[in-house]
């Protein structure tokens, strides 16, 4: 155990001895090696379960919206939100701090335990390593060291291998490693911030819009529309979606291209001025689609036509809300005369 | 434009949201001077250049629309005083992300037409009917039948 997970044990079982949080929402060790899983803890005994290694992957901020979502109350004498604590990556508490803003999540009533990261194990390239090298082996234990990962395999033999070359596409590109505004840190070094300054956009740029297009076509055409992406991007609360209203019917509910396109298309559009690049979408999909090339554009735009970074403060308004009488409007077509 | 959409004199047909307030009163003003643009619109009339969503203008692509055409008041000149300047970084998103992933620019157009403005509006449907013509039929969302 390392103590990144003895001092998120140590703070969660003082919180709930406090009275200070109804449920916490950390990581627990998965059923393999490659994967930790979420866990609602609600007692400083159960604390004991909670677990931080690099496998922590997942976006927790995802769970939020639907714990304070509550029927009509009656006027004087609505029932207390529910005091949450979460363990948070800094993508986890952007996400959580553009709930807040939406009013998704009250931030009072959240407790972050913030935990510097020094990027996530992306299972799929691990798996892909130990693959390589021992054949398709479970594995049962991991050890995040600081230049490798040791890891043990189902049938007995240890492995190592480099770390740098295992860890999420999303977060060797990270900007913000360190999570801003927690209640509380747990100690530990994070990886230094990176930024490649959208490097993988400006190579998709490049391509001519034939094969920009053939790309989007080629990637989303193995779509099944299981909306894992959908379900695993915190800031995609709403309770009612677009691809599944019938009155009005605006896509149809089949892999046909048209629809599962425009799906895509206009998923990533309500992410603007909320995503925090953290790949949860990505990471979910099971069927391996590379959507970063078009996720990313969208945080690109908002980031350069707006200047605005989603999940630092609570006060800006979120940039589809407002507007500057400045804004540019290069792209409005003016006619010939007139 | 593919040979064969020539051969069968194929007209573009483009989809027109045009604000209640100022471009459907200035494309109301070119009909009442009689003035000639190309035939190509199907005007659909909106509250507000600020009511549009994105999805409007995928389904009418889906739908066979060849383009999209979405005018509203120019920015001050809102009915609602600020519609059409909190549609504006919406237009400029959406633009930019079908752009991005590979769907002609000219397919969808943004403009400002206000209700005196006649001609601007007939030279900006002669202006997009041309962009459109020149991309040929729009398959590319189009959902088949």
């Amino acid at each position: 155990m390392g103590d990144a997970a003895r001092e998120i044990r140590r703070i969660a079982a003082e919180l709930f001895d406090g009275k200070k949080i109804d449920v916490l929402i950390g990581f627990e060790k998965g059923s393999d090696g490659y994967r930790s899983r979420p866990v609602f803890v609600s007692s400083a005994a159960e604390a004991e379960r909670l677990a931080w290694d690099a496998t922590c992957s997942h976006n927790l901020a995802v769970y939020l919206p639907s714990l304070f979502r509550r029927g009509p109350q009656k006027k004087g004498a609505e029932s207390a939100p529910p005091r949450v604590g979460v363990v948070a990556k800094a993508c986890d508490m952007r996400s959580l701090i553009a709930l807040a803003k939406e009013k998704q999540a009250p931030r009072e009533s959240l407790f972050v335990i913030g935990v510097p990261c020094r990027g996530m194990i992306d299972a799929r390239k691990l798996e892909a390593e130990v693959a390589r090298a021992a054949g398709g082996v479970e594995v049962t234990a991991l050890v995040d060291g600081e230049e490798a990962v040791s890891v043990e395999t189902a049938d007995g033999r240890a492995l190592s291998f480099a770390r740098e070359p295992l860890v999420h596409d999303a977060c060797l590109e990270c900007r913000f490693p360190v999570p801003r505004g927690a209640d509380v840190m747990v100690e530990g070094h994070a990886r230094p911030a990176g930024n490649n300054g959208d490097a993988l956009l400006k190579e998709f740029a490049k391509l001519s819009e034939t094969e920009r297009w053939q790309k989007f076509q080629a990637e989303i055409s193995r779509c099944i529309r299981c909306y894992a992406c959908r379900q695993a991007c915190p800031t995609c609360y709403c309770t009612e979606c677009f691809a599944e209203t019938n009155s009005p019917a605006w896509i149809g509910v089949t892999t046909e291209l048209s629809d599962t396109m425009i799906f895509h298309i206009v998923r990533i559009f309500h992410q603007a001025g909320r995503c925090s690049e953290c790949d949860a979408c990505v990471r979910a999909c099971p069927m391996g689609i590379d959507l970063r090339p078009f996720t990313k554009k969208i945080a690109a735009d908002v980031r350069e036509m707006f200047g605005f970074t989603p999940g630092f403060d609570l006060e800006t308004p979120p940039p589809l809300l407002t507007f500057r009488e400045d804004d540019q409007q290069g792209f409005i077509t003016e006619p010939h005369r007139g | 434009m593919s040979e064969a959409a020539m051969d069968q004199g194929w007209q573009p047909r483009i989809v027109a949201f045009l604000c209640n307030w100022c471009s459907y009163a200035g494309a109301d003003l070119a009909g009442v001077s009689r003035m000639q643009y190309p035939p190509s619109i199907r005007v659909i009339r909106v509250p507000c250049s600020g009511r549009i969503n994105p999805l409007f203008i995928a389904s009418a692509l889906q739908s066979g629309a060849d383009g999209v055409l979405v005018s509203g008041c120019h920015p001050g000149d809102c009915h609602y005083l600020s519609g059409n300047l909190v549609a504006r970084r919406k237009f400029a998103l959406v633009k930019s992300l079908l752009a991005h992933v590979g769907i002609e620019p000219e397919r969808v157009q943004f403009s400002w037409v206000s209700a005196s403005e006649g001609g601007r509006f007939a030279s900006l449907v002669e202006k997009v009917t041309e962009d459109v013509r020149k991309l040929g039929p729009q398959k590319k969302l189009a959902k088949v039948p």
